[in-house]
């Protein structure tokens, strides 16, 4: 028999539900996305289900899409039960990423819009039902009410279906009309979060469940020559040694005799090549060969710099930067036979359903993928990796099995945020303004989520034989295509974007990298905004221009201007050029610096102001003040989006400050919290003023990766502002602000 | 070998290599989800469990190392509905991301104030500066953590 959603959920908390569903019969797919019953339920009881395919990870979406499902069907907050991400139940909406999650929910498709034709569906009902026509009828608290007469949903709906198209044309509530979406209600999580009653993907218990551990290679590239199974012979609760390929894994009764197994087990690796030099590493990407993409090219870039009094040139560096989860990945999987239910916290379940069937050579739909809250990811850290060290060993033991990495296998072999290096170069007429510019930048890459069919875009797949996407070489680049700005590659004030200047080029170079890359947070956006928002502060400050007024005097894009102007005036922004005035040369020196960007091109405006101070002496930075202005368009909730923005500029400070990924001629060296260097909890915190504009018409769009993309920028322009040295490197260590103030004029 | 944990005000006798991290102890012989691991190093908190009165890293700590001495874990401290006044405060101030560091910093700092009751803003960041939040919720967690402290 085929079980239902409805059967599901009665079987609803928790684990018992994967049992039920294992014992009867072939996964129901997951439902379509053009219909209603695929969004919404609501029971006899009036009881109403919302189902996405957006989860939680922490950014607080979940609480703002229960807001859009109970502020579309006129209910309390409460009256909604919301459930993401379970390859058996909810919409496939591909990844849970790119700050695309309230777009792709809020605006005129998807969840939103099924919330409204589950009420104008319901409507029609209540007329029928009451004899009261649709434009005389209310709805409050899940009541349908014509005159003295009135119906409830759960009479209406009758524990039925809806067996209806979402409707396009259903008539959304404005903002001006929310009483439930727009406010700040608290995250119904924070209780059990606080009391250690939730329920991470760390803590799925499974009846019979073993304790796995992966023996992860010591070098970059290494292969397995031998492993000794002898050398663990004997030791306490060991159920099973596993060796596919490059992957190594032992499966023992409790998790730290597995612990000791792993360790003790002696493999032997043959070394993978010799790993480039950190010391030359950025140069040596520009001899790489490249995959060679034009963003734009007006076609007179040469001309115009050539003929230019004044040309400016810099070179700014970013190194690869980790996710470095809090918690190391965890995941459990139960494969038996030709089925398998995987608890994981991948942020994107239908993929790792398909990819997991890859690797365990099982067929997809006998896969069901249930998602479960990890350590906050940013991107892709460990969990879809440790998803397959589970399913591979639970494989080879025919019992459920819980993975967790260690601290160095999960930083060691993580998709890195790639590095870069961006060469800037512009124009300016007499009068200081910008009339071209030239941007090249060279990136490595090596891998990237997994997708519908890569698995061995990350580690472990990797290790079992699959190989990473295709690098396929090309140069020159051809013509540009469409204009897209989602990478950010392009400068603000190019006019082909959101500025006005009319000659430039965006030329980028991917070259191969030897370790694994992946969309950290803000990917290349935060990395190319970083060059961009710095070179137009030096070219600001070679026209003797205030770098607010000489942004917006190259700005057409009104959001953009009104964005940044909203943070400058919050600051109390002094107008004038950076250097300060008067500024010197030892000491505490302090200064202001300012950015800003539309992100992804169309995705949420930003900017931020960064009051700092620097020790001349001592190359240390106090970030004193962030002023970070958001417009994401009609705000689902202002305490989530603060918190998105609070986070986001000091996870921002952390990257710009210390986070950088370090290795030797083989292996990578940054695996612990000595070694990559995070911001802790306890610092002198900067205060963080979150201005929202919020815009009750238009498009909803992202916030989870604003503030972030500026922080560099914003605080290497307060630098210069302080002490007239400009930094180019991230991260900003005390050894290179010093060589920065060394090197001033 | 037999070994007896008190956990939150009662005893359990299990049957363990005494070697054993606490942490293991607690998350798969007790099932507790409070106490996490997080580095295995006691690098980042997130394993904090209170021993006689002291934050310790359960990671780093054997079991053998606690016999018979009270632990205390997150849940030791309140539970959703009658939560202890340092856990009101952080739902007070909404402060958690993803939520994983929770432990380490709710059980951190109650330890620290306990013992210093009329600590100040720097003090308690100095406390707090071996305790890791990936996702920065730096601004809300300290602020509950005055707020607890008031």
């Amino acid at each position: 028999m085929k079980l239902n959603r409805r059967d599901f959920l009665k079987a609803s908390g928790g684990l018992i539900v994967s049992f039920s569903l294992r014992a009867q019969g072939p996964l129901q797919g997951s439902p379509p996305l053009n219909q209603l019953d695929s969004w919404i339920s609501i029971a006899a009881d009036g009881s109403i289900t919302a189902y996405s395919g957006k989860e939680e990870l922490g950014q607080g979406i979940s609480t703002a899409q229960q807001q859009l499902v109970a502020e579309e069907l006129s209910v309390p907050f409460n009256r909604v039960k919301l459930i993401y991400c379970d390859t058996a139940l909810t919409p496939d909406q591909a990844h849970t990423s790119g700050s695309q999650s309230h777009p792709a929910n809020f605006n005129t498709d998807n969840l939103g819009q099924a919330g409204a034709t589950a009420r104008e569906a319901l409507f029609r009902m209540a007329s029928q039902k009451l004899g009261v026509p649709v434009e005389q009828l209310t709805a409050s608290d899940g009541v349908v009410s014509g005159g003295s007469k009135r119906v409830t949903y759960g009479q209406l709906v009758e524990g039925k279906k809806f067996s209806l198209a979402l409707d396009p044309k259903a008539k959304r509530k404005s903002p001006s009309q929310w009483t439930v979406l727009g406010k700040p209600i608290p995250r119904p999580d924070l209780p059990d979060l606080v009391t250690g009653k939730f329920e991470f993907v760390h803590n799925v218990r499974l009846p019979g469940m073993l304790h796995g551990r992966v023996v992860r290679p010591p070098s970059v590239g290494a292969t397995v020559a031998n492993v000794d199974e002898s050398s663990i012979a004997g030791l306490p609760g060991v159920v099973k040694i596993v060796v596919k390929k490059n992957f190594v894994g032992v499966v023992a009764e409790k998790p730290f005799q597995a612990i000791q197994a792993a360790a003790k087990l002696k493999v032997m690796w043959t070394p993978g090549p010799t790993l480039p030099d950190p010391a030359t590493f950025h140069d040596s990407l520009r001899k790489q060969p490249s995959r060679d993409t034009l963003m734009v090219d007006s076609g007179d870039v040469n001309q115009k710099i050539s003929g230019a009094a004044t040309v400016l040139k810099a070179t700014y560096l970013h190194p690869y930067q980790m996710h470095g989860s809090m918690g190391s990945s965890c995941a459990v999987a139960d494969v038996q036979g030709d089925r398998a239910t995987i608890y994981s916290a991948t942020q994107a379940v239908w993929y790792q359903k398909s990819t997991s069937a890859m690797i365990l050579g099982l067929k997809p739909e006998n896969i069901h993928v249930i998602f479960r809250r990890g350590s906050g990811c940013y991107g892709v850290n460990g969990a879809d990796t440790v998803t397959y060290d589970a399913a591979i060993l639970s494989q080879a033991v025919g019992k459920p099995v819980r993975v967790q990495l260690t601290r160095k296998d999960e930083m060691a072999f993580e998709n890195y945020g790639p590095a870069y290096v961006i060469d800037q170069r512009a124009s300016l007429d007499p009068s200081g303004n910008i009339t071209a510019w030239d941007h090249e930048s060279w990136s490595p890459g090596l891998g990237n989520r997994p997708g519908t069919n890569r698995p061995g875009n990350i580690i472990t797949g990797s290790l079992l034989g699959f190989p990473p996407a295709d690098f396929a070489p090309r140069s020159p680049a051809p013509p540009p295509g469409a204009f897209n700005n989602n990478s950010n590659g392009v400068p603000s004030y190019l006019a082909a974007g959101t500025g006005t200047v009319q000659s430039g080029r965006v030329l980028t170079h991917a070259v191969e990298s030897r370790f694994f890359t992946g969309p950290l947070r803000s990917p290349a956006r935060l990395q190319n905004t970083f060059a961009h928002e710095s070179f137009m502060d030096e070219l600001a400050a070679r026209a003797k221009a205030d770098p607010v007024e000489y942004r917006l005097r190259h700005l057409r894009d009104a959001r953009l201007k009104e964005v940044l102007s909203a943070a400058a005036k919050t600051a109390n922004w002094e107008t004038r050029p950076s250097p300060k005035p008067g500024t010197r040369r030892t000491g505490i020196a302090s200064g202001r610096g300012a950015a800003c960007v539309l992100y992804e091109g169309d995705n949420g405006y930003t900017s931020l102001v960064a009051e700092i101070e620097v020790n001349q002496d001592t190359g240390k930075i106090v970030v004193k003040r962030m002023v970070a202005a958001s417009d994401v368009g009609p705000i689902s909730n202002p305490n989530g989006l603060r918190n998105q923005v609070e986070g986001g500029a000091l996870q921002g400070l952390s990257r710009c400050l210390g986070e950088e990924v370090t290795w030797d001629s083989e292996k990578i060296t940054s695996v612990d919290w000595r070694t990559y260097h995070s911001l802790p909890l306890g610092f002198e915190v900067p205060k963080i003023d979150a201005v929202l504009i919020n815009r009750t018409e238009g498009e909803v769009m992202g916030a989870g990766e604003t503030s972030i993309t500026l922080v560099a920028a914003a605080i290497g322009n307060a630098i210069f502002d302080a002490t007239g040295a400009r930094i180019r490197q991230v991260p900003f260590t005390a050894e290179r602000i010093k060589a920065a103030l060394a090197a001033r004029a | 070998m037999a070994i007896t944990l008190k956990v939150n005000g009662r005893s359990h006798t299990l049957d363990l290599d005494p070697a054993t991290p606490l942490l293991y102890a607690l998350s798969d012989d007790l099932q507790l989800n409070g106490p996490k691991f997080g580095c295995g190093l006691g690098q980042c908190g997130a394993c904090t469990v209170i021993v006689k009165g002291q934050a310790v890293r359960s990671c780093v700590t054997t079991v053998k190392s606690v016999e018979g001495d009270d632990i205390t874990t997150l849940e030791g401290l309140g539970t959703p509905d009658k939560p202890h006044p340092i856990q009101q405060a952080f739902v007070n101030e909404q402060a958690a991301q993803c939520g994983f560091c929770l432990n380490g910093v709710i059980m951190t700092a109650k330890a620290f104030l306990d013992k210093n009751p009329k600590a100040t803003e720097a003090e308690i960041q100095q406390a707090m500066s071996g305790v890791l939040c990936r996702c920065f919720t730096n601004v809300r967690m300290l602020r509950a953590i005055q707020r607890y402290a008031r």
